[in-house]
């Protein structure tokens, strides 16, 4: 490499990548942001046409859970999964104080879940303090030109792949799958085939939650676990539902994969917060346009 | 009591319209009418018993009743739930807070500050209803349009602290807020103008709420108020009919999001500052409560509730705001699973059997 014409092509070639992935790494870190804290609320409207407001304090509750068992001494992955089993456990339970009296009657559902919100927001600040000491994000970070990554993050949006195709492979290739789908489709009729819709309904509810878990459980070593964290997740979750509809898989994907894209765009060009402004404003648009969600599109007959 | 003569000149009417709303079993507020006019005109005396930080504390309850009344009307009578009124709230006492800092304390400065923050947020409102309204957006969808808005207001007045976020002497401060606008005033005896603090505060925010309460009650059991609970219980039926649901939808929502918009300008001229904090996710969920909690078909119950329980949460602050947090996330809780058409009208039943 003497001639200097290459040494400076070569470092073109290398500024140019470094740009590509970093555009890709930004991307890849929202896509995972959005689809991982969307996949629960997704699964709950989707499936039950329940809004949960309280899905920030799941994702909050698996933050938790999975910092402290981590602190005890458990190895992370296990912590991780202790923290989404917590929230799922958690969510069984609201199912059954609270949610399953509010079936039919779909305001009082979101009233009575963000009461639940409030309620567990507050009542952490008051137990556990304003924050805990959280953990260090595993992995190291790799260099790419003049830049440094977070290994950790950047692994995020395939571990976000990762629990898509899991929870494919749970509705189309279990029992559990069949009954929810048809639940979905008719519950009247899936009742009357002998199926215990309200236990359909629960268990729905706590995977609902669980996933929930599983983004706060995931992002636990990334962030600082406060109190009041959920509301960061209720946001992106509540606009990548919107903007892809009812149906779960269909819809969060391509929803993700868009916003994600508005989002790291437009964070790109104009900072941080007008990435955040934009995905609001998006959602109004998407939902002008396509009312029934992205997801919609796919499912024309 | 002009105000109960004109409602029993109104009595015929009103008998027939009350019929037509038992017939489709809904409607227990009608006859709490007039004991709230009463007591909301009771109030008038209160500051010859209570202190000056009591009627200053009154006063600040009674503000939020506005915002409240607007998302009763458009909850409880037009079924649409908006977590956008401290959206409003927020817009429209800044609009005041920057017209009354560039133009002073004058009686005419600060009401065109009024007019000004009220036209701003109906201009907003129309634009918003507009998008949601006819773009065919409904139920909870609204609630999560209103909420990304409300979301967006805050996040946008979060950052614009520095000195090139400014509207002629006006400074926007960021997440600190905007402060130091002076409180409204009527022109005095020469030249000097009468600042409206302490009592005199309380007793406009009182005249306006007389002529909302009363202005909303008629407007509500109006044809137009009954058409829209038509659309509210059925609204293919109330399409059917060749009723523009849309438009009906629009208008109720620009008048609560009005309202909203004066309890906005009100609160910033009683306390002289107004935050971005004023429109965040736990400050919107507030005026849900109280009207979920009074009943979001009664006005009335509207109104106790926000007084009352703004004065359980003042109570409470002196131990810390999450204390009064946690007790409203319980008493919602509580109302929503126990007595779904809240308080009031629930012990209306109890007690009266109609």
């Amino acid at each position: 490499m003497d001639c200097p014409g290459a040494t400076f092509s070569k470092g073109l070639a290398m500024t140019l990548l470094t740009t590509v992935y970093s555009f890709l790494y930004q991307f890849g870190d929202s896509f995972a942001y959005l689809t991982l804290s969307a996949l629960g609320l997704a699964v709950i409207f989707g499936m039950m046409g329940v809004i949960n407001l309280a899905h920030g304090e799941f994702v909050m509750c698996g933050a938790y859970v999975t910092i402290l068992t981590a602190k005890a001494g458990v190895p992370l992955p296990l912590a991780m999964l202790t923290g989404a089993l917590a929230a799922a456990c958690v969510g069984a339970i609201l199912e059954y104080l609270v949610v399953r009296h509010l079936y039919n009657r779909l305001f009082d559902s979101i009233v009575a879940t963000w009461a639940v919100s409030l309620i567990t927001q507050q009542a952490m600040l008051i137990f556990a303090g304003p924050s805990i000491e959280g953990l260090s994000t595993p992995f190291n970070s790799f260099e790419l030109g003049d830049y440094s990554f977070s290994t950790y993050r950047a692994l995020l949006p395939f571990f976000a792949i990762a629990v898509l195709a899991g929870l494919y492979l749970l509705f189309f290739r279990t029992n559990y799958g069949v009954y929810a789908r048809a639940t979905i489709q008719n519950a009247q009729m899936a009742k009357c085939l002998g199926l215990r819709t309200p236990r359909i309904y629960s268990m729905t509810f706590a995977l609902g939650a669980g996933l929930a878990g599983l983004a706060g459980a995931l992002y636990a070593p990334t962030i600082t676990a406060v109190p009041t964290m959920g509301s960061s997740f209720i946001v992106p979750a509540f606009v990548t539902v919107v903007t892809g509809g009812a149906n779960v898989l269909l819809g969060v994907l391509p929803a993700a994969g868009f916003l994600g894209l508005i989002q790291s765009g437009m964070t790109a060009a104009f900072g941080q917060l007008a990435g955040q402004i934009g995905l609001l404003i998006t959602v109004i648009f998407v939902i002008r346009l396509l009312p029934m969600g992205m997801g919609h599109l796919f499912n024309r007959r | 009591m002009t105000f109960l003569n004109k409602m029993k000149t109104t009595e015929l009417p009103k008998a027939a319209a009350t019929a037509v709303a038992q017939s489709t079993g809904a409607r227990p507020w009608k006859n709490v009418a007039d004991p709230m006019l009463l007591l909301i005109v009771a109030c008038f005396f209160t500051p010859l018993f209570l202190s000056q930080g009591g009627v200053s504390n009154l006063a600040y309850c009674l503000i939020w009743t506005f915002a409240a009344i607007g998302l009763a009307s458009m909850w409880g009578f037009g079924g649409i739930l908006s977590f956008g009124q401290t959206a409003f709230f927020g817009l429209a006492g800044y609009c005041y807070g920057v017209f009354t800092i560039n133009f002073g304390d004058s009686p005419l400065s600060t009401w065109a500050g009024v007019l000004s923050g009220l036209l701003l947020c109906m201009v907003l409102a129309a634009l918003l209803g507009y998008m949601i309204f006819y773009g065919g957006i409904k139920d909870v969808f609204i609630g999560i349009v209103t909420l990304s808005v409300t979301l967006v207001f805050e996040t946008f007045m979060a950052q614009t602290a520095g000195p090139k976020w400014a509207i002629g002497a006006a400074r926007l401060n960021g997440f600190n807020g905007m402060s130091a606008m002076p409180s409204l005033s009527l022109p005095g005896a020469g030249a000097e103008h009468i600042l409206l603090e302490g009592n005199y505060f309380l007793f406009t925010v009182l005249v306006l709420l007389v002529i909302v309460y009363v202005a909303t009650k008629k407007l509500l059991s109006s044809s137009f108020g009954l058409t829209l609970e038509a659309i509210r219980e059925n609204p293919h039926r109330a399409e059917m009919l060749g009723i523009d649901i849309r438009r009906y939808q629009l208008l109720i929502f620009i008048f609560g999001s009005t309202l909203a918009g004066l309890s906005g300008i009100l609160y910033t001229a009683w306390g002289s500052y107004i935050t971005p904090s004023s429109m965040g996710l736990t400050a919107s969920a507030m005026p849900i409560i109280w009207v979920a909690t009074g009943g979001r078909r009664s006005l009335a119950g509207a109104i106790i509730a926000t007084v009352a329980l703004l004065d359980l949460s003042q109570e409470l602050v002196v131990y810390g705001s999450q204390y009064a947090l946690v007790l409203m996330g319980f008493i919602l809780l509580v109302v929503v699973m126990l007595m779904p058409a809240g308080v009031l009208p629930t012990l209306k039943t109890m007690f009266f059997r109609q």
